[in-house]
């Protein structure tokens, strides 16, 4: 490589824009389904399981996303496992989604009136109906906003992978910058590149919460209020 | 799975995760005031009618909301030293952290301006009270008594990505346990107890924003609503 910038580095910078990509794709697959669980044992009748998931949600939560990607790395490895680095990255990620995401669905789900419960038990559902056929298709309208909003958290926090040493768009930059030597440019189009990643997500998120406000506002005719979904970004 | 856990290696090395701890606490706790401080100051140009001030406080938020923590702590730190402003590492970190904390914090606060009711204002501005005194009395107090649990939460977060500052090798407890693991060998363990380090650092900044929330908003602690 000489040190110009030229057209390789730009290819190998979108080479690691596709493996954030799929890295987040990844993460949201695996936490989502994980994620799922969680909203579901945190809303559980059985106690144990209550505590159990609140327990994994304040653990996760309360421990930073890079230790996390450690503690995965030095794990598989103790455990005499060689696997690549996506693997370690991949399980991290999932397991930090999950803890998030699992509580933002069950604020959606509470976010369901207590009504419709009621409504849905007095027509002699099983609880399972209850939940699947009345709860949680209009649970699904209101997770779709906040769950696009965290998207946009999932690709920024895959930038964390490349302290295992998974080359992708953050760790690409660094390689790069490696050679060259010229950190503003090359992280200004690192970042540049993220942006273009996040910011559609960011957008959609937003068009869907307005949409979702304006149906709100038109049938309960409620003020716009904050704090009916609250969730935190990092 | 044959591995022997031991921890008295990592153990033995508590004064310095202490340390690191302490550290961690001083840059989440200035990154906090500081971008507290320019989240407000940028919430409230996003209100102005001058473009010229509106625009590019949105700007900001949207360009740090949708880039990593990650990549904005490279280009202050190695960004600004290649335009030869060389700054050191901390420094570097707090500054990321601030630019950071500071577009989330403006559009926590945004919400918590938005949700005062107009009626209030116009019945502060009636009462002849000057704008400093609507924007400080009427608008601000109340929207971040409002925004209070989103913001705290937010900060606590801050604290957890504060970690991320170790990439650029500022003093902190991430960094620390990265000299710690290379001098006892021992990674897994190391990282278990800066993962431990790390909740009851989480659970004592709830505790400290708990407390410092029923101290500032005794209204409603006497509305008895929950914090």
């Amino acid at each position: 490589m000489n040190n110009e910038f030229n057209i390789n580095h730009l290819q190998f910078l979108v080479q690691g824009a596709g493996w954030t990509v799929i890295l987040s794709l990844m993460a949201f697959a695996g936490g989502g389904l994980l994620g799922f669980g969680v909203a579901l044992a945190r809303i559980s009748r059985s106690r144990w399981l209550r505590w159990i998931s609140l327990g994994y949600v304040q653990l996760v939560q309360g421990t930073p996303l890079l230790i996390l990607m450690f503690l995965a790395y030095f794990g598989l490895s103790i455990m005499g496992l060689t696997l690549p680095a996506i693997v370690a990255a991949g399980i991290s990620m999932t397991i930090y989604v999950s803890a998030y995401i699992g509580e933002i669905w069950r604020g959606c789900i509470e976010a369901v009136p207590r009504t419709q419960w009621e409504a849905a038990e007095c027509l002699a559902l099983t609880r399972s109906q209850r939940l699947f056929k009345v709860i949680l298709p209009q649970a699904l309208r209101i997770a779709t906003p906040p769950t696009v909003g965290f998207m946009v958290q999932i690709v920024k926090n895959t930038s964390l992978a490349s302290v295992v040493g998974f080359v992708e768009l953050a760790r690409a930059g660094q390689v790069i910058n490696n050679s060259l030597f010229e950190p503003f440019m090359v992280y200004m189009l690192v970042a540049g590149l993220y942006f273009l990643l996040c910011y559609p997500l960011s957008w959609w998120a937003r068009k869907l919460e307005d949409r979702l406000l304006v149906v709100r506002n038109s049938v309960t005719k409620t003020k716009k209020g904050i704090g009916d979904v609250q969730y935190c970004e990092s | 799975m044959t591995y022997k856990f031991d921890f008295s290696g990592v153990l033995a090395q508590w004064p310095l995760f202490l340390h690191g701890a302490w550290l961690t606490i001083q840059l989440s706790v200035s990154a906090t005031i500081l971008g507290l401080l320019i989240g407000t100051l940028c919430a409230i140009g996003r209100r102005s009618h001058n473009a010229w001030i509106a625009r590019p406080c949105s700007l900001y938020v949207e360009i740090i909301r949708n880039t990593p923590l990650l990549v904005q702590i490279f280009i202050v730190y190695f960004g600004l030293s290649s335009l030869g402003w060389k700054v050191p590492a901390y420094a570097a970190a707090i500054a990321a952290l601030v630019i950071n904390i500071g577009a989330y914090t403006t559009e926590i606060m945004r919400a918590g301006i938005e949700s005062i009711h107009k009626g209030q204002i116009e019945a502060a501005q009636c009462l002849a009270l000057s704008k400093v005194q609507v924007y400080w009395h009427v608008i601000l107090r109340p929207a971040m008594e409002r925004v209070y649990p989103a913001l705290t939460s937010q900060f606590v977060l801050l604290m957890l990505a504060s970690s991320i500052t170790s990439q650029i090798s500022a003093e902190e407890l991430t960094a620390i346990a990265n000299r710690v693991q290379s001098d006892t060998y021992r990674s897994f363990e190391t990282y278990i107890v800066v993962a431990v380090f790390y909740l009851l650092l989480s659970l004592l900044m709830r505790t400290a924003f708990w407390a410092i929330g029923q101290a500032m908003f005794t209204r409603r602690r006497r509305l008895g609503t929950p914090m």
